[in-house]
């Protein structure tokens, strides 16, 4: 018979390797769908590599794919701390997309000082009102938020559609069901001259380490760590349980908000149903690899999106379905999974007591 | 008025209502066998598409409709084993296993589907089952329209709601079951194995998820489409706890929105001109969160729900 022991504390050692090894791991095991596919195994990696690290461009266009992975992961990371199973982040993330349109694109004609400020404000705060909801409904109702910020991703994605053809759908659009563009001074500038990577990448960096200083160092941190590790205990702490949740649903539905807001105004410029292909579910995964930690999140969310980068490049070249990076990312998020399991525990044979 | 009425009185109605209703009803069914043992089973999206790929898949490679229901099932199983070793003996937090097998069976079905057919502009179609026709019950009034013109998978699913409450509550194996959802201990105790009823229950549990989604494209269409799942296997989970995990009250929420659903595609088409077409797409998503907001309070969760058992410990 074999045993399950915890180990005495996880090492630091299994902490950060365990996260790299389970990344590792999934790129591994990329090779069986392609052999499957029948393509040369090798010259396949080559080109997901390539299609990285292969030129500044190629290098801007993985920055550019992480930026909204870095938002979701954060708002993900948060709010599981806490023991808030956001799985929302898709629709909030819409939601901010869509607060960024409906302010910038006409609406308020301000000069970029102010209405850049603005779109980045009230996108949060949209995002931030799309986890409110399930939370209250979660603390007032006990009903399960897994299941409702699930749902209301599918609801918000229809309502985006609606108002993509109704009240956001931009007259100039030729029938296409798209907002109008964002005003010119409401972009986020790029980064770099004639790549597409931008500032919202700057933003991104900054709530990482906000959020990071935030969750080791202050108070609010202190609480949310507490009532995510045990809440029957911080309540007799005294501390406010369903206050301290509802504080880190806005803070993770206004990350995945920004995400939105990101991908509008830094790089598409205008809304469409289409504008982000799971970034939302994605930024679990991310999260899960960083191991819930803020810092990890940043280094999770460049691994992810090299992968996905990786994946379109070599998809194009080579012509295996570029799912292949669903399929590594979902793998990363198993082997993550398996992999916590051996730093917290160890597996003895039993029968010989443990020294 | 008198129109809601008509609809309501019409055979037509209420055969879509169950048709509608079907793929719930093995979801709703297979959650619940799951969750039964203490295992929430957040990968039922994706054990719907890869039902709904494999069977359409078998189906189209040759297999036959009943091999095509054969291959789904199976393909759902191993899901659920996945999602069963990782939650089970491994302990790890079932809400993002769930998830995590969700997207990997996703991805692999979309993977596999895209692999098969490059570069298809019209996705292939099978032959699905037929409406059956049976002899005097397929002609009786109102029921042979309703119940028996139906395919032939949903009189499974009927027939599987009646089989899954009998042996839940009727057989030993069933009483083993509740009993390790709400109590692992005593099962432990009178030496059972508590990893062996949990990790079953979830196969059998995941592999009626994914007759789900095999109705999906071998039955209430002809072919595989991404997306086609839409959140289905998600409603699922909502209607469980809405039925307090019990088969019948799970048949009675599965039929309600099929019913409400065949209700506003009808009325569509008579106010269709005053509300935007959006607000009747949003209204399974929204009712399904009324629903649950409704019952939450009373919830009669098991009680050993989410929360891992090892051996040895206490």
């Amino acid at each position: 018979m074999i045993r399950i022991e915890p180990r005495n504390a996880p090492t630091r050692l299994l902490t950060l390797g365990v996260p790299v090894l389970s990344a590792l791991v999934a790129l591994a095991l990329a090779a069986v769908p392609l052999a499957f596919a029948g393509a040369d195994v090798a010259a396949a990696y080559g080109e997901m590599v390539n299609g990285v690290f292969g030129s500044v461009f190629a290098f801007s266009e993985m920055l550019t794919r992480a930026t909204p992975l870095i938002f979701t992961g954060l708002a993900a990371a948060l709010a599981f701390r806490a023991r808030l199973w956001n799985i929302g982040a898709e629709g909030q993330l819409y939601l901010g997309a869509m607060a960024a349109v409906a302010i910038g694109a006409g609406a308020v004609d301000a000069p970029g000082i102010v209405l850049v400020p603005l779109i980045v404000v009230l996108g949060a705060a949209a995002g931030a009102a799309g986890m409110a909801v399930p939370t209250l409904l979660k603390t007032r109702f006990g009903a399960d938020e897994v299941v409702t910020t699930l749902l209301l991703n599918f609801v918000i994605l229809i309502f985006v559609q609606m108002m993509l053809e109704g009240a956001l759908k931009d007259p100039m659009g030729l029938g296409w069901p798209q907002s109008a563009p964002i005003l010119d001074q409401g972009m986020l500038p790029t980064l770099i001259e004639r790549m597409r990577v931008h500032s919202g990448l700057v933003i991104a960096l900054i709530a990482a380490g906000v959020a990071q200083f935030m969750l080791a160092r202050s108070v609010w941190g202190f609480r949310l760590r507490a009532v995510g590790e045990n809440a029957a205990a911080a309540r007799h702490a005294g501390i406010r349980v369903n206050r301290t949740l509802f504080s880190v649903a806005v803070v993770s539905g206004g990350l995945a908000g920004l995400a939105g807001v990101s991908e509008v105004a830094g790089l598409k410029g205008y809304l469409t149903a289409d504008l982000s292909p799971g970034f939302g579910y994605t930024g679990i995964v991310v999260a899960m690899l960083a191991g819930l930690s803020p810092a990890g999140v940043v280094i999770a969310a460049l691994f992810i999106a090299s992968v996905f980068v990786g994946a379109d490049s070599m998809s194009r070249a080579i012509g295996v379905s570029s799912y292949l990076a669903d399929l590594v990312v979902s793998m990363s998020l198993l082997c993550v999974l398996i992999g916590g399991f051996f730093a917290r525990f160890k597996l003895v044979r039993s029968g010989r007591v443990a020294a | 008025m008198m129109d809601v009425l008509q609809i309501l009185l019409s055979e037509s109605f209420w055969a879509a209502s169950l048709r509608i209703a079907t793929p719930l009803i093995f979801g709703v069914l297979g959650a619940l066998l799951c969750e039964k043992s203490g295992v929430l089973n957040l990968g039922i999206e994706g054990i719907f598409v890869a039902g709904a790929m494999a069977g359409w898949m078998a189906v189209w490679l040759g297999a036959g409709l009943w091999g095509g229901v054969l291959v789904a099932a199976g393909a759902g199983a191993f899901f659920g084993l996945i999602h069963a070793i990782l939650t089970v003996p491994l302990g790890l937090s079932q809400h993002v296993s769930g998830l995590g097998v969700t997207l990997f069976a996703t991805s692999v079905s979309y993977f596999i589907y895209r692999t098969a057919l490059p570069n298809v502009t019209s996705p292939p179609r099978i032959e699905p089952f037929r409406p059956l026709d049976i002899p005097v019950l397929s002609d009786l009034p109102f029921l042979g329209p309703v119940l028996f013109q139906q395919t032939a998978l949903t009189l499974l699913a009927l027939i599987l709601v009646a089989l899954v409450w009998y042996m839940l509550n009727r057989t030993a194996l069933g009483v083993a079951i509740q009993a390790v959802g709400d109590n692992p201990d005593s099962v432990d105790a009178q030496g059972l194995s508590v990893y062996g009823l949990r990790i079953g229950a979830v196969m059998a549990g995941s592999a009626l998820m994914a007759l789900g989604g095999a109705f999906l494209t071998m039955s209430a269409f002809d072919a595989f489409f991404f997306g086609m799942v839409n959140g289905r296997g998600w409603i699922c989970i909502a209607l469980v706890i809405f039925a307090s995990w019990r088969p019948g009250k799970a048949l009675l929420g599965a039929l309600l929105f099929g019913a409400f659903d065949a209700l506003q595609v009808r009325l569509q088409t008579e106010v269709g001109a005053l509300v935007p077409g959006q607000v009747f797409l949003m209204a399974p998503y929204i009712l399904s969160i009324i629903a649950l907001v409704i019952a939450a309070r009373k919830a009669d969760y098991p009680r050993a729900l989410l929360t891992p058992w090892f051996k040895g410990q206490r």
